[in-house]
């Protein structure tokens, strides 16, 4: 007896390098790609690398991993995993953190550091990163010892992944990774050992009651759909919950997808560049549910003149979101899902909106998302390259894009059908998202088709990307809405600075795109007029083993509309110029 | 059971909406930096922050924060606070229900004629002297935040040379708990 109680309990040990034990951790946690760049402090981990299962691409510029990772988590509803090396390395994925971090992204970034005995002797590529992202991580980590290393790792997939999600940094110095550890596992959440860390609650019944009661008596609601409805799965409840009761949707730049376009309650986008029914029936409600949306200041405007006659029922994961910019009537904490399905089985619902669809089906009918007609001459409209790609793209494709005014547009003009298609820089507006957040999409989805539209400045910022797009066999589309200018900056300084146009234009030729492209592997089209661009566009769509870039040559008079003035109250939307008599 | 405070001073120099939160958290390397940063770039004032090994000793920490609710609304200070992955638990002192204590250290010049005074000051204040040298002393004293306000003032019409103060410490009077300021 004693012999086989020994032998069951007796445990082998596996001895590993610190380095082995990081891409081994990474394994248990089912990482399938990381998206890095090499260098000295982080070299003992890209060893073991070589032999292990997980996939990596090879990024040329370490902002690239970070944005690639986030494509990739927002794709998937998996965490992205990014690895680079200390100092520039590191410093290079710092705005894809506070990237991640302003719109909830999972992400697991590690990072090299110098040896522990050089921190804090301004080694060379020391800095520090831990103290850098402090305030734009969820969490991060300076691991101590090798041993310590499966438990960080295991603790930042699920601070990364649990409660609102964000991105969590693992700084591991360079002889952590190279010293011995007996192998071990976090077995369970305690051994994390993360006493302050309580991300999920139970749901509170009264709320729930309370919330209930305010939907009762509602006879202008509007359900208010911000990421966290994406971030917690909650399509189909939501979806469900719409239609039990009639009530009418809007959903916010991070939750475009969330619900159909295609429905017939949909009333699209709210906020500055928002549409004019969506950002009016906010104004008007007399119940604004807020579904994981933080009211964001590009979707309130003037906070004291926003939704002024609403109640608040504000559902949050995050009570931190809880009265920071609007106070709520009702604020309950908890995933979006879990509340939906909540007052279904309660069967709340509101009396009556008879009235309240008429008013709004009239503000859709006066004020349709609308563009100048395309010209037969000239420059291209890039709301019409949009609708057009749109138009001739596979069911389920995923668009990402950078930030500006084709960002807008994108959002406007594509209708997205289901969740995870959708996929920008929503509350850092970090120029140059649009690309490496494709080629991380596409790395995830790779059975779907992923378009980039990009701006032009956007391009040029991270375009180098797509050289890893060719070498690691990633055929993403970009289309560039080639303005020649900084469009929104622009459209700022057309509009409040007196057309005073302050370095903003960048040439539609210089670079020249289509070179640029096939040097770097790709191909590369060029449309100047509608012909061209249905041509571009279903060539584009015939190639799948290589990353097509189309430069479109669009018009850079061409502004977003609807638009609230940043500051001022969302009862103050300016409409396209073509529906302005009617006003 | 209440001992008597040894001087109950005039009005603090504190802020009037001021709270106290006294936060447990994981004994470990930044979390200080974790605390002072989120106050920064979230702009929330701290007028006194104290800072050393909780009763657990090894593994946590207390942090007793005064916190200018002025600033911004407590219950955003708590909130984004207790989002801190290493910050364990926080609760919210009332003023009224804290027993509040500081320490205070003053080196003043001293001559033959303000010598005898200072003694007096000293003894007034239940402040003891720690140290003495031919041309100064030092005194020291544990007491309210309003008593340690009263004696700097008192100690204005002498010469310091040099004047610390920790920050205040605080626990809730006895049969008056600390409420917990983040609710799960």
């Amino acid at each position: 007896m004693g012999g086989l109680f020994l032998y069951l309990t007796k445990r082998i040990i596996v001895q590993l390098t610190g380095a082995q034990a990081l891409i081994k951790s990474l394994e248990m946690e089912g990482v399938e790609v990381i998206f890095g760049l090499p260098g000295g402090a982080i070299l003992p981990v890209y060893d073991p690398l070589i032999d292990s299962s997980v996939r990596h691409v090879l990024v040329r510029h370490e902002q690239g991993a970070g944005h690639m990772a986030e494509g990739y988590a927002l794709a998937t509803g998996r965490p992205g995993v990014a690895m680079v090396t200390s100092g520039p390395g590191a410093t290079n994925i710092v705005t894809p953190i506070g990237n991640a971090h302003m719109d909830s992204t999972p992400l697991v970034v590690i990072t090299g550091q110098v040896s522990s005995a050089a921190i804090g002797t301004d080694a060379f590529q020391e800095c520090d990163i831990t103290g850098i992202t402090m305030g734009i991580t969820k969490h991060n980590f300076l691991v101590k010892s090798a041993h310590e290393i499966p438990r960080a790792v295991a603790a930042a997939f699920h601070i990364a992944t649990t409660g609102r999600p964000g991105p969590v940094l693992v700084d591991v110095p360079k002889d952590i990774a190279q010293s011995m550890m007996e192998w071990w596992y976090p077995a369970s959440i305690e051994e994390l050992d993360l006493p302050g860390y309580h991300p999920v609650v139970d749901l509170d019944a009264d709320r729930v009651a309370q919330a209930i009661e305010l939907i009762r008596v509602a006879e202008r609601p509007v359900l208010y759909v911000g990421g966290g409805t994406l971030k917690s799965h909650a399509s189909a409840q939501l979806l469900a919950f719409a239609e039990r009761t009639g009530m009418p949707v809007v959903t916010t730049l991070m939750a475009r997808g969330a619900f159909p376009d295609s429905h017939a309650q949909h009333l699209g986008m709210p906020g500055m560049h928002g549409m004019y029914a969506a950002v009016t029936a906010i104004q008007k409600c007399d119940l604004l549910i807020s579904l994981g949306a933080r009211f964001d200041d590009r979707v309130t405007g003037k906070i004291p003149a926003f939704a002024p006659h609403a109640k608040v029922i504000h559902v949050d994961i995050d009570k931190a979101e809880f009265n920071k910019v609007r106070r709520a009537d009702v604020a309950i904490r908890s995933n979006v899902a879990a509340v939906l399905e909540a007052w279904d089985a309660n069967q709340a619902s509101p009396q009556n909106l008879e009235v309240w669809w008429k008013e709004i089906n009239a503000w859709r009918e006066t004020y349709p998302l609308v563009y100048d007609e395309p010209a037969v001459e000239g420059l291209l409209r890039p709301q019409h390259v949009i609708e057009s790609i749109a138009k001739a793209a596979a069911p389920g494709t995923i668009v990402t894009s950078g930030v500006g005014q084709h960002q807008m547009w994108a959002s406007q003009f594509w209708k997205f059908e289901e969740p995870g298609t959708w996929i920008n820089s929503g509350g850092a507006g970090t120029m140059g998202f649009g690309v490496p957040a494709a080629i991380g999409a596409k790395a995830g989805r790779p059975d779907r088709v992923v378009w980039c539209i990009d701006g032009d400045g956007c391009f040029q910022m991270t375009a180098q990307e797509l050289v890893t797009a060719r070498s690691e066999g990633i055929p993403i589309k970009v289309a560039i809405l080639n303005n020649a200018y900084l469009g929104m900056v622009r459209q700022w300084q057309e509009m409040f600075y007196d057309e005073r146009y302050s370095e903003v234009y960048l040439s539609p030729d210089l670079p020249d795109y289509v070179k640029w492209a096939e040097s770097m592997g790709c191909v590369g089209l060029r449309a100047t007029n509608i012909e061209e661009m249905h041509a571009a566009i279903a060539t584009a769509n015939t190639i799948n083993d290589v990353p097509v870039v189309i430069d479109f040559r669009t018009d850079s008079s061409e502004k977003v509309f609807p638009m609230v003035a940043a500051g001022a109250s969302n009862d103050d939307i300016m409409v396209h110029p073509l529906q302005r008599e009617q006003s | 059971m209440n001992t008597p405070e040894p001087f109950l001073g005039a009005t603090s120099h504190t802020p009037v909406r001021h709270h106290i939160l006294s936060v447990l958290v994981e004994n470990k390397a930044g979390v200080l930096a974790r605390v002072a940063g989120l106050f920064a770039r979230r702009g929330f004032n701290i007028y006194s922050l104290a800072v050393a090994p909780a009763e657990t000793k090894a593994r946590f920490s207390r942090i007793t924060i005064v916190v200018d609710a002025e600033s911004a609304p407590l219950e955003q200070i708590v909130e984004q606070l207790d989002k801190l992955v290493n910050v364990v638990a926080i609760s919210d002192i009332a003023p009224k229900d804290a027993l509040e204590r500081e320490l205070l250290l003053a080196t003043i010049k001293t001559d033959v004629d303000n010598r005898t005074s200072l003694l007096d000051v000293v003894g007034n204040y239940g402040a003891a002297i720690v140290d003495v040298d031919a041309g100064s002393v030092t005194l020291m004293l544990a007491g309210t935040p309003a008593a340690c306000d009263e004696l700097e003032r008192e100690l204005e019409s002498y010469t310091t040379l040099e004047l610390h103060r920790t920050g205040r410490v605080a626990l809730p009077r006895l049969g008056k708990a600390a409420v917990a300021a983040d609710p799960d």
